[in-house]
Parts: C-alpha cells; structure tokens; sequence
C-alpha cells in the first residue's frame, strides 16, 4: 500500500501542498478559477510550523483506524485499497471521527449541499500520484510504499 | 509590517515588485519564502503587499508562485540619467553618507569588466585531420594532478620510478573552496555526495570538516587557512590534499569574517572555537611572510600527512602573479591553484571584490608561461578558478594551460543560487548561504547532488565534443594546447599576454 510520506527536513512551508489540494478536489481543477471563481474546498493537508520545524500533516491512513471505530454509521470506512475513506453521503456530521484522530487531520465543512461533512484527504483516487506530492517542490512529501 | 519610509535614511530600492492581483490567490506561498521581510500579508484586507526596499532580488517569490502572478524587475536609475554620475557610483555614496560604513557584500565582482573567455575561438578539424565522434570513439577526460617526475625510466616496459602522490579526476573540474559555515550543511552535504559520485574532489574551504562529512574520504580537499580552524590530524588525514588558501580571488589581501551569528553549535564544533564568537581569519598567514616561510609551512604540512598527499597552495590573481607562482613552485608546493578577481566570496568589501585583483585568463597564461620558461612546469599543476561559468570556459582554461578547474558558484547556480549577493547577512532565501535550520532546509540533498551531477555530466559531454571537433581524444592533449585558441576582438598586448594568435592568423 503506497502511502504519502512526510520529510520534515526538507519542507519547506510554502502551503503549495495546500494550493494544489484544494485546485484538485475543486470543480474546475484550475487553480485561479478554484480559489477565486468557484466555492472553496477546503484543503484536506495542513501545512504547520514551529521554529525551525514545519511539516505539511494530511491523513496517516492508520492501520488500527480510530476514526472508522467511532463512526456510528459506517460512512467512514477502509476501501478495497486500503485507505480509510469516508462517504460523504451517508456522513450526518457528528464529528466523532474528528473526536478520535490522533493527528487532527480530518476537516469539519458544513456544506453539505456541495461537499459532504467530514472532509478528509483521499490520496487523489483520480490521480497516480497525490496533488500535494506532485507540487511539493522540495520533495518533502513522498508517495511511497509503507 | 509597519511602514516605515523616512527621508532622512531612504535609499531608493533596487527591484519593483509587480504583482498580478488576478492571478494572486492569497496562497501565502511567497510571504513565508521571503526571508528579508519584503513580502507580507495583511489579513484584513486579504492582500499580499510589497516592502521593496528590503526586496534584494533573489526570485524566490517569482519561482514559488503556484500562478506566475510575480515579476521582480530591476528598477532604472530613480534620478536623472548622467553619464558620468551613473546612479552605481550616487547610491554608492548615499549608502556610505547614510548608513556610515563600507558596504559588505558577496558573491564575485559585478563591475562591467570584459569577459576574456568569451574573446577566445577554439579550433575544429577539417581536411587536414580527422574530427572524432565521442559517442562512437573513447574520449579521455582523466587527470592527473601533482608534481610530476624529471625523468621517467622505464625498466622492460614497467616504471622503474616513484611517483609523487597525485589527485586523480575524472573529470578536469573540482568544486571549490566554500566553508561549513559559509554555506550550510545540506550544500556541503550535497557537493561531497556529488564529489564522491562523479569521482571528483570538494573542498572543505577554511572552515574545517564535520565529523558527519568524514564520509567523503577521498573526495575531499582540505583547506588550511589563516584561521587555521579545525585544523588537527584527523583532518589532514581525511583530505585527498592538503590546500594552503594564502588569498582569494574576490578579496586579494583581505582576511575572513565570520559573524557571531553564524557560529552555531555545530559549526563551533567544526571549528574548534566557543559557540557565538567571531570566526576571524588574520589577512596574511601569521608565519608566511616569504617564500622560505611558506616553504616551512609546506613541509610541515608534507611531515605531518608522511609525504602521501599533495600539497596545493591557493593564491589570488594579482598583478606580480607569475613570479608569485614561480616562488610556490620552488617552495615545494605540489599543485598550485589560482583565482582569478571574478571568483565568489561569502562576504567581502564591495571595493576590494570590484576593485583588487587581474582576471584569471591573463594570470594563467602568465603562470604557465612562467614556469615553462623555468622548465619547471612539470613540477607543479595548475588549477584555475575565479569566473569559470560554463564547459567552454574549462576548454579553454585547459587550452590556455590549466591542469583542472575550480568552480564554485556555477556550482551554487546548479542548487539553486540566482546570484543575488546576500550570502554576508545569512539570510539567503535558497537554502544556500545561511545557518538559519529552517531556511537550510530548503536544499534538499538529494536534489541538488542530482543537479550537481547533471552539470558536471553535462559539461564533460560538451568538453568531449569540442575536443572531438578539434580533433583531440584526451584532455592531456589539450593542456597547454593555445594553438587551438585564436583570439577576437583583442589588443595586441592582450593577445601577447595570453598568448595566443588574433582569429584568421
């Protein structure tokens, strides 16, 4: 199972993991009309920074998966790749999985017309290789087998 | 960010910052890049505005953002055009008026002064010999550097004689000296790997050598300066050579500087000296002050590695280079290298870095010329540095007789250096000339050995097809080789000097 690793030595904190997050999972998939000329997603890394350190955090893709226990519906489950992903049609937002996480990686959007509740990362299922590894521009992310 | 614009201290600033506010999508990309607080945020008003006058022109704002929405210009002159008055020479004395001192700055000269490499041709075959094809045909680009034998005998086909110790390279080009200290661990880091892959040598430049770069071992030059910093056996014995750096082709004459700052944990390791205190390097060597000095300072040095490395002494071009050279060869010196006024600095006077020192082509050309009409050229090579920025450039330092090159910042250029001449305040927005850990961080080693090792690759391909087009299938051929050099556009003292015939002669 390929997984998005993360080398703190090397990031750089430019929040270009972010950008090119959010341009991915918009509409358009272009990332002026994204930010400017649609309705925001919301970026599914966080990039954060605490001198010297900073490192972009998204979801661990756990093996022992607290959020998928606390799910009361089974919205947020582990697909047939591996990856835990939640299904934002069945998600009624009562954020137990946000409760649970050890890494605060799981986002609260409350647009639920467009959106969905839980938001969290995917890997890009559209993609080979994730968005924000294919924008880091210091190799800090890494998509890699675990 | 407050703004604070007064009269009494305002130097109109170098760069316009133009922003495209269509294409800028507030990713905050450039705000946390630039560090010399010239790009910032202003949460209210959800804009990125621009403090231009801290702005130094590095590009990093440019080359991080996602949507090319900046464009760092250089400004025109803020005052009326004068020919004579050129606005270089009414901010040099308004920064000196204002601020009450002499300006610090690096990186190599950036005075208008020709460019003698691009006034040399090289030479192609045609008729009278064959051109060869480098992918087709073996090319040689091995070297050899150190003293070398009088005489050779030769007992049933086998050397029946010592050889002094050599460097071997695979390629005529070296990285020059920049200290632990000057630029940061992941650059030395990076330059030692790529060293170690492309069968090279780095020089660890005065700095000292880490424990963790012990690992280069035989890929490392060692440099042994006027600080003396770091200086002890183990780190004699991990160097391939021994570098006695006498001067420096940015600042002929003056000493080191290392600010407090900069002096980290590590590097007051690296050094040997308290952490926070000033690295100072004297001007001269304290116990050079003549040739029979640093005679003794060689042989100490040769006594203390058991005559198993070379040693190399490092000088700046400067106007008595020739007998200077001829003296450093007497004095025993193995190899001798050269810089010439173009060459870099981690932080230097502008008006020694733009006003001391001659330009390598002509010190070379005289060195060389020097020595062999001593007859001992054989005993000593020569390795030119100071200005070497691209694969024609070695061709033609070789044509000219240098044995290898040094390069350093076409180095940095290749990790991502834009030559915006801040390495003195440790700031460097690259990752390249900082102690800083979080900007360090921004060479990422694995990416620049590979960089690295493009350029060299590169080079030593364009190297092969210039010396297939002349007709030449080693570099050893081409060592000394001016008959491949016609000379455009230049004096004829200039072409005395250097040696060479004017093009069409």
């Amino acid at each position: 199972m390929k997984v998005v690793k993360i080398h703190e030595d090397y990031c750089v904190y430019c929040h270009l993991c972010e950008a090119a997050c959010i341009t991915e999972h918009s509409e358009s998939k272009d990332i002026i009309k994204a930010f400017k000329y649609e309705e925001k997603p919301i970026a599914r890394c966080e990039t954060v920074f605490n001198y010297p350190l900073s490192l972009s955090v998204m979801c661990r893709h756990c093996d022992d998966h607290p959020c998928v226990t606390a799910c009361q519906n089974g919205s947020m489950h582990v697909d047939e790749r591996g990856y835990v992903i939640v299904n934002e049609d069945t998600c009624v937002g009562c954020w137990m999985c946000i409760m649970s996480c050890p890494y605060g990686v799981i986002k609260r959007d409350t647009r639920r017309e467009k959106w969905g509740l839980s938001t969290k990362c995917d890997l890009c299922p559209d993609r080979e290789i994730p968005a924000c590894v294919e924008a880091c521009p210091n190799g800090a992310l890494t998509f890699e087998e675990l | 960010m407050k703004w604070t614009k007064n009269l009494r201290t305002y130097i109109p600033p170098d760069f316009a910052v133009i922003r495209d506010d269509e294409r800028c999508i507030r990713c905050k990309a450039c705000v946390e890049q630039c560090s010399f607080d010239a790009t910032f945020y202003d949460e209210e008003k959800d804009k990125v505005w621009n403090w231009e006058s801290n702005c130094v022109g590095c590009g990093r704002c440019a080359a991080i953002c996602p949507t090319e929405a900046i464009t760092v210009a250089q400004r025109e002159s803020p005052y009326r055009n004068h020919s004579n008055w050129k606005y270089q020479y009414v901010r040099g004395i308004k920064k000196r008026s204002i601020l009450g001192g002499t300006p610090i700055v690096s990186m190599g000269a950036d005075k208008d002064y020709p460019i003698y490499w691009d006034h040399m041709l090289l030479n192609a075959s045609q008729v009278t010999n064959p051109s060869i094809d480098p992918l087709r045909e073996p090319m040689e680009l091995k070297t050899f550097l150190g003293r070398k034998p009088d005489f050779i005998k030769n007992e049933r086909g086998k050397l029946d004689i010592k050889i002094p110790p050599q460097l071997e390279l695979d390629v005529p080009i070296m990285f020059s000296a920049m200290s632990y200290g000057a630029l940061s661990y992941n650059v030395i880091e990076s330059l030692g790997r790529a060293a170690q892959n492309l069968g090279i040598y780095y020089n660890s430049g005065e700095g000292g050598l880490n424990k963790d770069h012990y690992k280069f071992k035989g890929n490392v030059i060692v440099q042994v300066a006027s600080g003396r910093f770091g200086v002890n056996k183990d780190y004699l014995d991990v160097g391939s050579a021994v570098e006695i750096k006498i001067g420096q082709g940015a600042k002929p004459g003056i000493g080191g500087h290392l600010p407090g700052e900069k002096v980290s944990e590590t590097i007051s390791e690296t050094r040997m000296m308290p952490k926070g205190s000033d690295a100072l390097s004297p001007a001269p060597h304290h116990d050079v002050y003549s040739i029979e000095d640093l005679r003794q300072l060689i042989y100490a040095l040769k006594e203390a590695t058991e005559y198993t490395k070379p040693i190399i002494v490092k000088i700046a071009a400067v106007h008595n280079v020739a007998s200077i050279v001829s003296g450093i060869a007497r004095a025993g010196a193995d190899i001798i290298s050269i810089d010439g006024f173009k060459g870099g600095t981690g932080a230097s006077p502008q008006i020694i870095r733009d006003n001391v020192g001659i330009p390598i082509e002509f010190a070379l050309a005289a060195a060389d010329d020097r020595l062999r009409q001593e007859g001992i050229r054989h005993q000593v090579s020569i390795i030119a540095g100071g200005g070497i920025k691209s694969s024609m450039d070695v061709v033609k330092a070789i044509a000219l007789g240098a044995d290898a090159v040094y390069i350093g910042t076409s180095a940095l250029v290749a990790i991502g250096c834009t030559l915006c001449q801040q390495c003195h305040t440790g700031k460097c927005a690259w990752g390249i000339a900082t102690q800083d850990p979080h900007l360090s961080k921004r060479v990422n080693p694995d990416i620049a050995t590979e960089r690295l090792e493009n350029l060299i690759n590169t080079w030593s391909l364009e190297i092969k097809e210039t010396m297939g087009a002349m007709g030449i299938n080693s570099i050893e051929s081409l060592k000394g080789n001016r008959l491949n050099l016609r000379g455009i556009n230049l004096s004829e003292q200039e072409l005395d000097i250097l040696g060479i015939l004017p093009a069409g002669a």
